[in-house]
């Protein structure tokens, strides 16, 4: 397949210098008037680790990573070559070349790092037979030698780049570009020959491959990020102000990026003593009258229950980012999965009350965290925005204007102190807090915020009266539980009217269909998109919104369908039971395509799946699990 | 004008104002020693001329958790342990509060106890007040963290074989600012000791000795005390840490021989307070933050206008 894209991939050791150079790459072919998608892979290692990133560049937005890839460019694991004796682990350097063999296809481009890899090594590991088989045009180049002779080593990267544009008759222009605004000084010197020389020694090189580099150009100006940049972003915007954490993959990168700038936007930042203390925070600084946020990672998660908890019952607004790595426990810290799901649901004690929303794209990564802050002030109640390793990592580009709104600092119902004045209060002069049924016949009862006069209430984790303080009366229960619960009721209208957060696609009419939440949507897309060139009906529907569960929009698409494939990352195919518990019905309807290796969907996975499920096969690939249909 | 015309209103704070009214109903058993700190607390207030819409008061879960129902003022009744994380955000979102936290030997020694060292180690200028009757008392009378050697309960039978902590020299290794002893029956002291806690620019630590007659039986009353400041058996300074240090020993291991020594053990003044140095480093904005989301005329910026550049 040498259609019109590229998909690079950039492999080296971890610590190598991977990320920023394909990130480089990227924002270049952007540049260039392409839209671009990265998808990275990485070891649970600091140095050394076999890692790498893919680019996909087209003329249309990309959705998905794609399947395999036609380009690599493997560089070697510098780390693995550790003098020290213990810490050496014979051929590991060549790691970043041959683990990479599975997925390059027919027809790609193999380049390597000669200067590094062993000619004799690199005879034992069948590259030869490989590429013989496969078509590949294998292109060995002493990147290092090149980069060494311009200063140091590390710059094999940029000598990598300059190779791979001669090899794929790309301009060097953009990468000039970027190394001027990146660097300074003998850096920039030494960068700009080198990526210079690589590209001359490449460009003597006869090379006659089929890859087709896509022209493009973009109407708008455009920007490149990551879902955790997207999440900040929308954070910052819709007025938070506070965040608090304690690190833990792949939440860390969120923290990392609102602690680097929240003090620049007057705002307050802590990294504290462990998670409970983490949301425990956030819930201080929002009783106190600050739109506040807090987040984790599976296991960092789990000890914010009780903090969540807290939150429902004492209706205090806050917002948590739960960025999902495959689990139990800590399970595999850098490898993407969808099974915190029923964790983010129904962790603490009680019936609850809470929002869940999951974003499935960088752009919704930056709507639905405002959607997030905003029901949560509203509403006062607990709203997280659930994502995972994929999107956290992941670079795409979009039109910059997608930022351009005005940000809304209002921090819902918060009174005044003039209408504190005018509100409820008990004969002891306690502000009433939690009134059975607010004045305006909603279920939120307007709040006051410390400091502020004649609005002194007590916030408790009891059950508690209208002015706060702890009350075991049955009636009193009921009233506040139900107006606690009913929120949801009211959210659920409130975003159908609105904020839809969920997503077609495809032909209306369609005989199947494709359900799919968080970020293996864009997958399923382009899979949806494939089946129907290959002459299938089938259509899909993107659900974000975990909680309150979007039940007519489901329902009709569901009645609408045939049968539905359930596609999720996860083992027990949570969204397929939160769907059918929700709606109480559909069970016979929906069956699942099931993934759990560490490694998320790719669009022909898809296909596969979906094919063998319709004819009724089994599925050919070991790395899916297919589930049928409740009664099949 | 300020959203928050509460703070710092000049006017004459009566203790009465501080007490709720008719609303919550008595939980505590009679000859409890938390009345004392409620007694100590209230009386404080008017000294340190803070009205109630201005304090915020942060409890754990506990009988001593229960402070609030009591104390009129805005409340925060938080969850096990972890009234501090809770308070030390509340604080630094408004600096203008005046931020009381409060809890039991079991909420802020045991399952706090990480909180109460990384609040002290910080220096959050806030107040905390620790109900020390060396029990569990809500959960009916089970071992606590200052439970003596050797203490019988249901669910230590054969007696602990635990020693208790060590809550005042923990505190002064791990940094807090203001260390003191008092207990419920020394009123005047535990009163003075409250408001100089308060007015204290740093994370001031209270162990507040109260006895639980219910589950406590060989219930200690905690006197006769001695106030070390009063007596002249112990001269010591306590700007000192060194001298200081040595006091606390002196009081922790004296007061499971049956001897109590209760005043101030530890103050320092020179260190700013942990949102004093967040400022200083430009990670707190000048202006308390909550301040902002009344004030009709604060800019909010957007990412688009500043954070964008970098993406393009
Ligand atoms: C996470 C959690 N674990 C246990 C409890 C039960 N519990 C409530 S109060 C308490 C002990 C209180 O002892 P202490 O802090 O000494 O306060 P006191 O009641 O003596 O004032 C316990 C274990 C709880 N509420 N939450
Ligand atoms: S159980 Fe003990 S600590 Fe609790 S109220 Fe009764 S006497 Fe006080």
């Amino acid at each position: 397949m040498t259609d019109n894209e590229l998909i690079w991939r950039i492999a080296g050791g971890s610590g190598d210098g991977i990320d920023s150079t394909s990130q480089n790459f990227a924002k270049a072919l952007m540049w260039s008037g392409l839209n671009v998608f990265t998808h990275r892979h990485y070891p649970s290692r600091i140095r050394g680790g076999h890692t790498y990133v893919e680019v996909r560049a087209k003329d249309e937005p990309v959705q998905s990573r794609g399947d395999g890839y036609n380009f690599l460019l493997a560089l070697g694991d510098s780390f693995a070559r550790n003098p020290q004796e213990e810490a050496y682990y014979g051929k590991e350097e060549l790691k970043p070349l041959y683990e990479n063999f599975d997925d390059l296809r027919e027809g790609g481009v193999l380049l390597y790092d000669e200067g590094l890899l062993d000619e004799e090594d690199v005879d034992e590991i069948g590259l030869e037979e490989a590429a013989e088989e496969n078509n590949w045009h294998v292109v060995p180049m002493d990147l290092r030698g090149i980069a060494k002779e311009h200063g140091r080593e590390i710059m094999r990267n940029t000598a990598g780049i300059g190779a791979t544009a001669a090899i794929l008759d790309i301009s060097t222009d953009e990468f000039e570009k970027l190394i001027k605004q990146n660097m300074s000084g003998d850096m920039q010197e030494a960068n700009l020959n080198v990526l210079h020389d690589a590209y001359e020694a490449a460009s003597e090189l006869d090379i006659d491959h089929d890859i087709e580099v896509p022209e493009g150009s973009h109407d708008e100006e455009q920007v490149i990020l990551s879902g955790s940049n997207a999440i900040s972003y929308g954070a910052i915007d819709e007025g938070c102000r506070f965040i608090s954490g304690y690190p833990m993959t792949p939440w860390t990168d969120v923290f990392t990026i609102m602690s680097q700038h929240l003090p620049s936007f007057g705002g307050i930042s802590e990294q504290v003593e462990d998670e409970i203390a983490a949301a425990a925070l956030a819930l201080g600084a929002s009783h106190a009258g600050v739109k506040a946020m807090s987040g984790s990672s599976g296991g960092g998660f789990a000890l914010m229950s009780e903090p969540l908890g807290l939150a429902e019952m004492t209706e205090t607004p806050i917002v948590l980012v739960e960025a999902m790595r495959a689990g139990p426990s800590t399970g595999m810290p850098t490898k993407p999965e969808q099974a915190d799901l029923e964790h983010v649901l129904y962790t603490s004690q009680g019936d609850s009350a809470r929002v869940v929303f999951a974003p499935a794209n960088i752009r919704e990564c930056y709507t639905q965290t405002r959607s997030a802050f905003r029901i949560a002030y509203e509403y006062q109640i607990p709203a997280i925005v659930i994502y995972d390793q994929k999107i956290q990592g992941e670079l795409r580009n979009l039109p910059a204007s997608h930022f351009d709104e005005e940000p809304n600092a209002d921090p819902g119902s918060v009174l005044t102190e003039e209408e504190i004045q005018d509100a409820a209060h008990h004969s002891s002069g306690k502000f009433q807090r939690f009134l059975h049924e607010p004045e305006d016949g909603s279920n939120v009862s307007p709040r006051s915020v410390p400091g502020q006069k004649d609005g002194r209430f007590l916030a408790t984790g009891n059950e508690h009266n209208p002015s706060g303080h702890i009350s075991e009366d049955p009636e009193n229960r009921i009233a506040q539980m139900n107006r606690r619960l009913n929120k949801l009721d009211d959210i659920r209208a409130d975003l159908d009217e609105n904020t839809s957060h969920q997503t077609y696609h495809g032909p209306d009419e369609a005989d199947y269909g494709i359900l799919v939440w968080g970020s293996q949507q864009g997958t399923v897309f382009e899979a949806v998109d494939r089946l129907n060139e290959n002459g299938h009906s089938v259509k899909a529907l993107g659900v974000s919104d975990m909680a309150p569960y979007p039940k007519e929009e489901v329902s009709e698409w569901l009645e609408s369908v045939d049968e539905a494939l359930v596609v999720e990352m996860n083992a027990t195919a949570q969204f397929r039971g939160l769907t059918q518990k929700e709606l109480g019905k559909y069970g016979d309807k929906m069956s699942s395509l099931l993934k759990y290796n560490g490694n998320p969907f790719e669009p022909a996975e898809i296909v596969d799946g979906f094919e063998s499920s319709i004819d009724g096969e089994e599925l050919a690939a070991s790395n899916m699990k297919y589930v049928p249909a409740a009664g099949d | 004008m300020s959203a928050f015309s509460a703070i710092n209103e000049e006017r004459e704070i009566e203790r009465d104002e501080f007490t709720p009214g008719i609303e919550p109903q008595a939980t505590w058993c009679p000859g409890c020693g938390d009345f004392g700190v409620l007694k100590a607390l209230k009386q404080a207030m008017p000294e340190v001329g803070k009205n109630p819409d201005e304090v915020a008061l942060f409890t754990g879960i506990g009988c001593s958790g229960k402070l609030n129902s009591y104390f009129n003022s805005y409340g925060f009744h938080t969850i096990h342990g972890r009234s501090l994380p809770v308070a030390r955000a509340a604080k630094l979102a408004n600096p203008n509060l005046e931020v009381i936290a409060a809890g039991g030997d079991g909420d802020g020694y045991g399952i706090g106890g990480n909180h109460t060292i990384h609040t002290a180690r910080e220096n959050h200028d806030i107040t905390y007040i620790v109900f020390n009757n060396e029990i569990f008392g809500l959960t009916k009378g089970q071992t606590s963290p200052t439970s003596p050697k050797g203490h019988k309960s249901k669910t230590q039978p054969h007696g602990s074989a635990k020693s208790p902590i060590r809550p005042l020299s923990q505190q002064l290794n791990a940094g807090a600012t203001y260390i003191a002893r008092t207990a419920a029956v020394n009123p005047n002291q535990a009163k003075e000791i409250i408001a100089e806690a308060i007015e204290h620019d740093g994370f001031a630590h209270i162990d507040f000795l109260t006895q639980c007659p219910t589950w406590n039986k060989d219930a200690k009353h905690y006197v006769p005390y001695t106030d070390v400041q009063q007596s002249d058996e112990f001269d010591f300074d306590v700007s000192d840490r060194a001298e200081a240090a040595e006091m606390m020993r002196k009081t922790e291991e004296r007061l499971y021989e049956g001897e109590v020594l209760t005043g101030r053990m530890y103050i320092e003044d020179e260190r700013p307070s942990y949102g004093e140095e967040k400022r200083q480093i430009g990670e707190m904005p000048e202006e308390p933050l909550a301040e902002r989301y009344f004030d009709e005329d604060a800019e909010w910026e957007r990412t688009y206008d500043n954070l964008l550049e970098h993406h393009k």
